[in-house]
């Protein structure tokens, strides 16, 4: 017999999709039961007062917890979202329910035996409910109380070499894809760049003085698959400078319908009958740029119109690969809509390489260039994003020193005034009027 | 840095002060609102200053999860409200 009467939460088990009701009330049977015979820190009924608290909500329409607080660690800002139930009389089990961070490895790489350590801990301090992984990429550990706090932190930091991860006004924990672990399209090592960068700004990363939060994620190929362009303040997605590598008898294979040569790798093989793979149709004529032809049994691709969409090197992975001098695209101010909208990141360098031969210097000056301007300039709670909506994405050039390019402009003539700065004007705004009237009567 | 930044004790009492004369309507201050205290200084060194004075319980943290605000270590409805201490 369940501690709370739950007939809202209930229904939800009743749709198609996995429910997390299900997973809750599993979780608080595991508990009730304890057949591991674990010395709990937290109180056993936890996850049953968290069902009793949530179906209260729905009934009420309202909200019982309260956000954040004084929580954290010590010479920590970040890592610990502090959560309090309002209700503690009726739900004693929920009254502080925090949330911890934990930074997760680059390309999120566990060994079981790290799984089952961090659960054990989690298990025994914690409520055992997480969340692999939150929108930054955390391990989200979600519920232990305060007490607690200091000695999960030991444990993580001297038992299982782990870090919490960022909150708050803080940078956030790096993200990247699994990049050239895995991944034949990856145009650099994006799990090296993004355990460099966590590891340069740990002081950025738990003690905050940023005017808001702050994100970089990592993309090894246009393919785009964290999603950097859409999520992160500062997005580098891996691209190349020269042409895209062909292979014309691989091609020919795919159009000759080789079945060792499968469009998109074989990936929706099976679903359904795709009948035969069609060039034209299902590359030709689906180029955003219209810069490729098939002709004579030979593919053209016109480079210099290429926009790195992927499309074509994803449909024919054997015949394509991307260009050899890779490097890294990076792009400025996506956000999530709470103000204005949600914002893409707009390209800001077109290609930068990624040396780690001198510890990435030229994107380590980059982001302090960002960071300064953003850090003097933003309002309290202002995203990078909006600070470059609000000033221009022309004092952005400015501040880091870079020039316009043609990439720069989405498309032209938007705007028809142009305003010149003194210092870009021949000779300023002041002239010799005698000089003028040489040529010019009045 | 400035002097005042420079000078241990001077930053903590400036910083102290600033956030005394503002305790009647806030408990609770926006990192940025110390560069006023330190006119002359740029953020990020202000920054170091400001989380040493946490490390030494003079400041202390206060995070909605989203956004970090700085306070004096035990001021504030927080505390008084959670009864945490």
């Amino acid at each position: 017999m369940a501690k709370h009467e739950t007939p809202l939460l209930d229904q939800l088990e009743s749709g198609p999709w996995p429910s997390f009701v299900s997973d809750l009330k599993q979780q608080a049977e595991v508990r009730a039961k304890n057949e591991a015979g674990i010395e709990f820190q937290m109180p056993q009924d936890c996850c049953e007062d968290l069902l009793g608290v949530l179906e209260l909500s729905y009934k009420h329409g309202r909200t019982h917890w309260k956000h954040g607080g004084i929580v954290g660690v010590f010479g920590y800002g970040g890592g610990v979202i502090g959560r309090y139930c309002d209700q503690p009389e009726m739900f004693p089990g929920v009254e502080a329910f925090h949330t911890l961070r934990v930074n997760q490895p680059a390309g999120k790489y566990y060994t079981t035996k790290y799984l089952r350590d961090i659960m054990e801990l989690w298990n025994r301090r914690g409520s055992g409910l997480t969340n692999m992984h939150g929108a930054t990429g955390d391990i989200v550990l979600l519920g232990t109380t305060t007490p607690q706090l200091e000695e999960i932190f030991f444990e993580l930091t001297h038992r299982l070499n782990q870090d919490l991860g960022g909150s708050g006004s803080n940078l956030r924990t790096p993200a990247d894809c699994l990049g050239q672990s895995r991944c034949e399209f990856a145009c650099y090592d994006t799990q090296d760049l993004c355990h460099f960068l966590t590891n340069e700004y740990q002081d950025e990363l738990h003690r905050p003085a940023f005017p808001y939060k702050f994100k970089f994620k990592f993309d090894g190929c246009p393919n785009c698959c964290v999603a950097s362009i859409a999520r992160s303040d500062m997005s580098f997605i891996g691209t190349w400078k020269d042409d895209i590598r062909i292979d014309q008898d691989a091609v020919n294979k795919y159009v000759e319908n080789d079945p060792a040569y499968p469009p998109e790798g074989g990936a929706h093989k099976g679903s359904r009958d795709w009948g035969e793979f069609d060039i034209e149709k299902e590359v030709i004529d689906l180029c955003p740029t219209h810069c490729m032809k098939f002709e004579n049994k030979k593919l053209y691709i016109d480079d210099a119109n290429c926009t790195r969409c992927m499309h074509c090197i994803n449909v024919m992975p054997r015949a394509l690969k991307p260009g050899k001098e890779t490097g890294c695209s990076i792009l400025i101010g996506a956000k999530a809509p709470i103000l204005d909208g949600a914002q893409m990141g707009s390209l800001l360098v077109p290609f930068m390489p990624v040396n780690a031969e001198n510890d990435y210097e030229e994107i380590t000056d980059l982001i302090d260039k960002i960071w300064d301007w953003w850090m003097e300039e933003a309002k309290n709670r202002e995203r990078v994003g909006e600070l470059l909506k609000r000033q221009g994405f022309q004092k952005l050039l400015e501040v880091t020193e870079l020039k316009a390019l043609p990439q720069h402009v989405q498309y032209p003539r938007e705007n028809p005034y142009v305003f010149w700065r003194e210092d870009e004007v021949p000779g300023g705004f002041t002239r010799d009027i005698k000089e003028f009237r040489k040529f010019h009567q009045r | 840095m400035s002097d005042l930044l420079n000078d241990k004790e001077a930053a903590t009492k400036a910083v102290v002060d600033f956030i005394k004369a503002k305790s009647k309507t806030k408990s609770k201050f926006y990192f940025k609102d110390f560069a006023k205290v330190f006119p002359d200084d740029k953020l990020r060194a202000i920054k170091k200053v400001i989380n040493q004075m946490v490390k030494d319980e003079v400041l202390e943290y206060w995070s909605s999860g989203s956004t970090t605000m700085y306070g004096l270590a035990g001021q504030g409805k927080q505390h008084a409200s959670e009864g945490e201490e």
